[in-house]
């Protein structure tokens, strides 16, 4: 898997989104994030990988400020959109998720027609003057979550009744549809079989034209595959952060190797 | 899937803007967020706000029906009038009615004020019978029967006061209002206060309120919740003895050997049905099957418990259910692994185990019997006036009787407002029941509770 | 009372079969129970369930037969001839029932000898005083008629339990002795007696069963003697109520129904805002201390009786609003019993029910649901509108219909605070009245089930059963389908 197709890779420097410092997280009294430092560039894929339980997930939460929603969840240090503290007091993380989206691990369409599951993020945000305008920007989100061929016929029709991979594409979609400026999926194929996985695959790469895309996979291959750079987790610690091709051929961390030849993990 | 790399379709949302300035829209939507939040507390607080003034109307109005206005009148007991044959024979002192002991009280009466010298216009003894309960003559006959030697001596009794002299001391009755009345009047009133100087007429604790039976219309002072206490108790007894090995005997059928079939459905939409038929429906079984059909007695315990058990049952079924499902399945797998009958395995192992769970499920559906009135409207506890006590266990059951929710109804119902006192506080008896029911079903569901 | 001597026979019986069929099975099997097929006590418990269970069942099935039987035999008997102009059969029949009850108390009670009593005649004694003095009212003087048949009535009951009794002691002692018979070592007394215990414990699950076909025949012979008496069509689109024991009453149940759903309206309009805002702040904002203090007290609303409920408008609702929509303040409210106290207290019971049936419904939402929205960048409130309500929709359309039934069916607060009179009225101020309001007027008092008046309760309970079953079926039916959504 060394030689996997990363090799030939567009590197080069893009702005920073993200930056984080010192970072921890604590859920009640665990110490689930230890002094994370990491930088998320611009029109960029970024994976997270790491066994299960190593805070990637986590981590991920944090960016968009999702943790806020868990009571004893508390995060201490310092991360910076575009050089603003967002968790600075002033900051509204609802003005903060509508330019930090975010898709699940589970597809979670809402109980309600397709075009109305993208359109609520549109409208709860005034996006659109008119009824026009509203379907304009429902087609090209459903565009470029690359499932309007499929469902454009359709979409009266209730958004859980597609299928897996489907439902996925319209959660890609839906967040899109807000026009973030970074998208972070957390584990967008662990529910999806191999092919609706390739489908939402290439749909990333197509999305890092536009976007800073941050996901957390469980997937080596995965990463490898749709990532231009990588982060190791391990215990809540970023153990090793860099290219992804250098990464996975050439890791400088004994952990990261152990991890990426199935030693650990 | 071109056009997404168009970074001019980006220009569409509005400028990048700091995130720590809130946009109008964004600050319209957190002022949405507030009233929406907002509506939650208010619609709390007004339910807890509705709950404070229940239970505060229940207190301040029926915390007076606990104390109870009392003369003490030091009455001679003239053996002249009371056993011409001065023999102290009972059955001849039987022989005088409580007519014969009006004169004596109210010359007593009359006498302890003249001597507490306190200034009345009113002039004979006659006139202050209206200070004292017309249950004062029966009360002092039936010391001198238990007693037949007390006959010709000066007793001091502490007899209770007519209901507006008790209404006046606990500002129920007003001033103003006694013109129109019949029953009372200033003069009285003014001999009322001036008699409560006196330490004549006093307040006691009114413990004849909780033992005592009811009264006639006219005699609030004298009513009590205790006969009606002992019908619900009586039918209490019934529904546990009926509902609890049925309900468990169904449940453990329905949980562990039911087999899916339509017998089964059958059995179990009805009970779920049952759960929600309005209880006066039941009354109407109640009437139609024990007493129009099977000749029970009308107004009987026994009837009373029969219908409310019909009606406890689906609850305890449910709850049962309930708790016989919490029971993990390995439970039964280590009793059957061992070679226990599946009938065995249930008995020795489930059973016991699910027992505190039932058992508070029981209590909470006796709970719920105790308090429910309507369907014994419809079997005849009420309207009947519950003044004397189960001579034993047979009459407890069979004899008419009432049960303390009826009671408060029928109260409630009389035209005399001091009844309405009697109401409210026969009401503080019946939560304080309720309230250590629920509280020993809390501390069994805490003590035995188990994490599997 | 020989019933109970009878139970109390039977119950030594098998507490005497126990033991000796536990001794049989164990001398059989030379005091080694291991020599058995079973243990011991199955033996015992074989011999006691065989002595108690058939007597017990043919005990009850011949008390629930014999009243028919001889009620049936006595009434036929009994001529046209008999029965007074403004009275029926059933009425004569219960006259029959208290004389000749009364006179067995009277013997009882030693007024007067077991002969006497067989010998009374009306023509030389009182029997109406004579009953008078033991406790026995009497609406009417003893004709001769009804005394024979009274006297019929007693010989045949007597005649009758004796039969019982010698019938129920010897299938007692039948199965005790079959069941004596049987116990030998290698008896299956374990699987006979668990199949025993089986059929008792189907026996108790068929009560639900049993008390379903209870309320609907209960319900269905009277309502079908009361539209003999009435004419349907009248009862059900009649627009007056006016009953009178005199005859000519006007019985239309639209204006009792048109209180009913009034008031269950506005209960309904109390619930439903303050239950749901309730539901959505404990399941969505409140933090957990808030919640573990909230929730159970606004619980405590559900555990108090409604008798309690029914004094509170009465006595403190009523008045209250008198104060402000009387004749001292708005002038549109005549007395505190009316469609609005009524209400307004039967929705503060209802609050509790509306708030924790949604508080589940709402937790059922998965949580998916709500981080797919905050992802996004909704609020919590738009969260809530646009997501987590629109998605547990049909779970509350459930529980409102429930509590609507409750407030259907509810009596002790309409009887106390709703008034009486019968009328279809849009001021919310007046009093009017509901179904079961009248099922309570029409039969408490002189429990007289022949007239018209009387029995007119029962085709209103019928009509109450038939809506509130239809609402539960239909919520539950609602509910199910909702909890399987997300199951």
């Amino acid at each position: 898997m060394y030689d996997a197709p990363t090799l030939e890779r567009h590197v080069s420097q893009q702005e920073t989104k993200f930056s984080a410092r010192n970072v921890h997280v604590y859920y009640g009294d665990t110490h689930a994030i230890k002094n994370v430092d990491v930088d998320i560039e611009d029109k960029t894929v970024t994976a997270f990988i790491g066994p299960s339980g190593c805070g990637k997930s986590t981590f991920l939460r944090c960016l968009n400020r999702m943790n806020d929603t868990i009571d004893v969840c508390r995060v201490e240090g310092d991360i910076r959109l575009d050089g603003e503290d967002i968790y600075d007091k002033r900051v509204d993380p609802v003005q903060l998720r509508a330019k930090v989206g975010m898709v699940f691990q589970k597809p979670n369409p809402f109980p309600k027609s397709i075009y109305d599951n993208i359109a609520y993020g549109p409208r709860i945000h005034g996006l659109a003057r008119n009824k026009a305008e509203l379907d304009e920007i429902v087609e090209r989100a459903l565009k470029r979550g690359a499932i309007w061929d499929e469902v454009k016929d359709r979409l009266d029709a209730p958004g859980t009744g597609l299928s897996g991979g489907q439902q996925q594409r319209l959660c890609i979609a839906r967040a899109v549809a807000t026009e973030p400026e970074v998208l972070l999926m957390d584990e967008p194929c662990s529910a999806l079989d191999p092919i609706a996985t390739a489908q939402v695959e290439e749909l990333i790469d197509e999305l890092r034209q536009s976007y800073s895309v941050v996901i957390v996979t469980h997937s080596m291959q995965q990463a490898a595959r749709v990532s231009q750079k990588t982060a190791f987790f391990h215990l809540g610690e970023l153990v090793e952060f860099g290219e992804t091709g250098q990464i996975f051929t050439n890791p400088v961390d004994d952990r990261t190797e152990s991890y990426i030849t199935g030693r650990i993990g | 899937m071109t056009d997404a790399s168009l970074p001019e379709e980006r220009g569409h949302a509005p400028a990048r803007r700091s995130l720590t300035t809130l946009d109008d829209r964004t600050r319209r939507r957190n002022r949405a967020e507030t009233r929406f939040r907002a509506y939650g507390i208010a619609a709390i607080a007004t339910g807890l706000l509705f709950l404070a003034i229940l239970l505060g109307s229940i207190l301040f109005n029926g915390v007076g029906a606990f104390h109870q206005t009392f003369i003490k009148v030091p009455v001679y007991l003239d053996p002249a009038k009371l056993d011409k044959g001065g023999e102290r024979q009972v059955e001849d002192i039987k022989k005088v009615s409580t007519f014969g002991y009006k004169p004596l009280i109210q010359q007593g009466l009359f006498d302890a004020v003249q001597e507490a010298g306190i200034d009345t216009p009113l002039e004979s003894a006659k006139d202050m019978k209206q200070l004292l309960s017309a249950s004062a003559a029966a009360q002092v006959r039936d010391t001198v029967i238990a007693n037949p030697d007390l006959i010709g001596q000066t007793v001091e009794f502490r007899l209770l006061a007519a209901s507006r002299v008790d209404g006046y001391l606990k500002g129920r009755v007003m001033r103003e209002d006694v013109a129109r009345d019949k029953n009372i009047d200033a003069e009285h009133l003014d001999l009322t206060d001036a008699l409560r100087e006196a330490g004549i007429v006093t307040k006691a604790f009114n413990w004849a309120f909780i033992t005592g039976a009811d009264a006639s219309e006219s005699r609030p002072e004298q009513a009590g919740l205790g006969v009606s206490m002992l019908g619900s108790f009586f039918m209490m007894l019934v529904v546990l003895a009926l509902s609890l090995p049925i309900g468990v005997a169904a449940s453990i059928y329905l949980e562990e050997f039911a087999p899916q079939n339509r017998f089964t459905d059958l059995i179990e939409v009805n009970i779920s049905n049952l759960a929600a038929v309005p209880s006066i429906v039941f009354g109407i079984l109640g009437l139609a099957a024990f007493i129009q059909f099977a000749h029970l007695p009308q107004s009987a315990p026994l009837v009373g418990g029969l219908t409310l058990t019909l009606m406890t049952l689906p609850t305890i079924v449910i709850s049962t259910r309930a708790s016989l499902k919490s029971v993990p399945p390995s439970i039964r797998d280590a009793a059957l692994g061992v070679g226990a009958s599946k009938m065995q395995a249930v008995f020795h192992h489930v059973l016991p185990m699910a027992m505190p769970g039932i058992l508070t499920g029981t209590i909470i559906g006796l709970a719920q019997a105790l308090g429910e009135t309507a369907p014994l409207l419809l079997i005849g506890m009420v309207g009947y006036i519950a003044t004397n006590y189960p001579d034993g266990l047979a009459s407890g059951f069979m004899d008419p009787n009432s049960a303390m929710p009826a009671q408060i109804f029928e109260w409630a119902k009389r035209a005399d407002p001091a009844y309405y006192e009697r109401a409210w506080g026969g009401i503080i008896i019946l939560l304080v029941f309720l309230l250590t029911m629920n509280i020993i079903a809390i501390i069994l569901r805490r003590r035995f509770e188990r994490r599997w | 009372m020989p019933v109970t001597w009878l139970v109390l026979i039977l119950l030594a019986l098998a507490a005497a079969g126990y033991v000796l069929g536990r001794g049989r099975a164990l001398h059989a099997a030379g005091g080694d129970s291991r020599g058995l097929h079973s243990l011991p006590s199955y033996y015992g418990a074989h011999v006691g369930l065989m002595a108690l269970v058939p007597a017990m069942g043919v005990l009850a099935l011949w008390l629930i037969a014999q009243p028919l039987v001889v009620d049936n035999r006595v009434s036929s008997a009994l001529p046209d001839s008999a029965i007074p102009e403004s009275a029926t059969r059933g009425l004569v029949m219960s006259d029959v029932r208290r004389v000749a009850d009364g006179l067995d108390l009277a013997v009882s009670e030693g007024v007067m000898t077991a002969r006497e009593a067989r010998e009374v005649r009306t023509d030389t004694t009182d029997v109406r005083d004579l009953l008078g003095e033991v406790g026995v009212a009497l609406g009417s003087d003893v004709s001769p008629a009804i005394l024979d048949a009274a006297q019929r009535y007693r010989a045949m009951t007597r005649t009758a339990t004796t039969l019982m009794s010698a019938l129920v002691l010897i299938v007692a002692a039948g199965g005790f002795a079959v069941a004596l018979a049987r116990t030998r070592p290698d008896f299956r007394a374990r699987n006979v007696v668990e199949s025993g215990v089986r059929g008792l414990l189907i026996l108790a699950a068929s009560i639900a069963i049993l008390t379903t076909i209870g309320i609907v025949l209960s319900l269905i012979f009277n309502t079908l003697e009361f539209f003999q008496l009435y004419p349907a069509w009248d009862f059900f689109f009649g627009t007056t109520w006016s009953p009178s024991f005199g005859g000519g009453s006007e019985l239309g149940i639209i204006p009792l129904l048109w209180g009913t759903f009034y008031i269950s309206i506005i209960a309904l309009l109390v619930a439903v805002p303050i239950g749901l805002f309730s539901a959505v702040y404990l399941s969505e904002y409140a933090s957990r201390p808030v919640r573990s203090v909230a929730k159970p007290l606004l619980e405590v609303l559900a555990g108090i009786p409604t008798i309690v409920y029914g004094l509170f408008a009465l006595l403190t609702v009523g008045p209250m609003l008198v104060t402000v929509f009387g004749d001292e303040g708005l002038g549109i409210m005549q007395a505190g019993t009316a469609v609005m106290t009524a209400g307004l207290v039967m929705g503060i019971m209802l609050i509790p029910f509306v708030s924790s049936l949604s508080d589940d419904i709402i937790n059922a939402v998965p949580q998916a649901m709500r981080d797919g929205s905050y992802g996004l960048g909704a609020t919590k409130s738009e969260t809530v509108r646009q997501v987590v309500l629109p998605a547990a929709l049909p779970g509350i359309v459930g529980a409102i219909l429930l509590a609507a039934s409750r407030a259907i069916g509810e009596t002790m607060i309409v009887v106390l605070g709703a008034g009486a009179a019968a009328r279809l009225s849009l001021n919310p101020f007046d009093a009017m009245t509901t179904v079961t309001a009248k099922i309570v007027s029409q039969l408490t008092g002189d429990a007289d089930f022949a007239s018209p008046e009387a029995l007119v309760a029962f085709a209103l309970g019928m009509t109450l059963f038939v809506i509130t079953l239809g609402l539960n079926v239909f919520a539950l039916y609602i509910v199910r389908k909702y909890r399987e959504q997300y199951e």
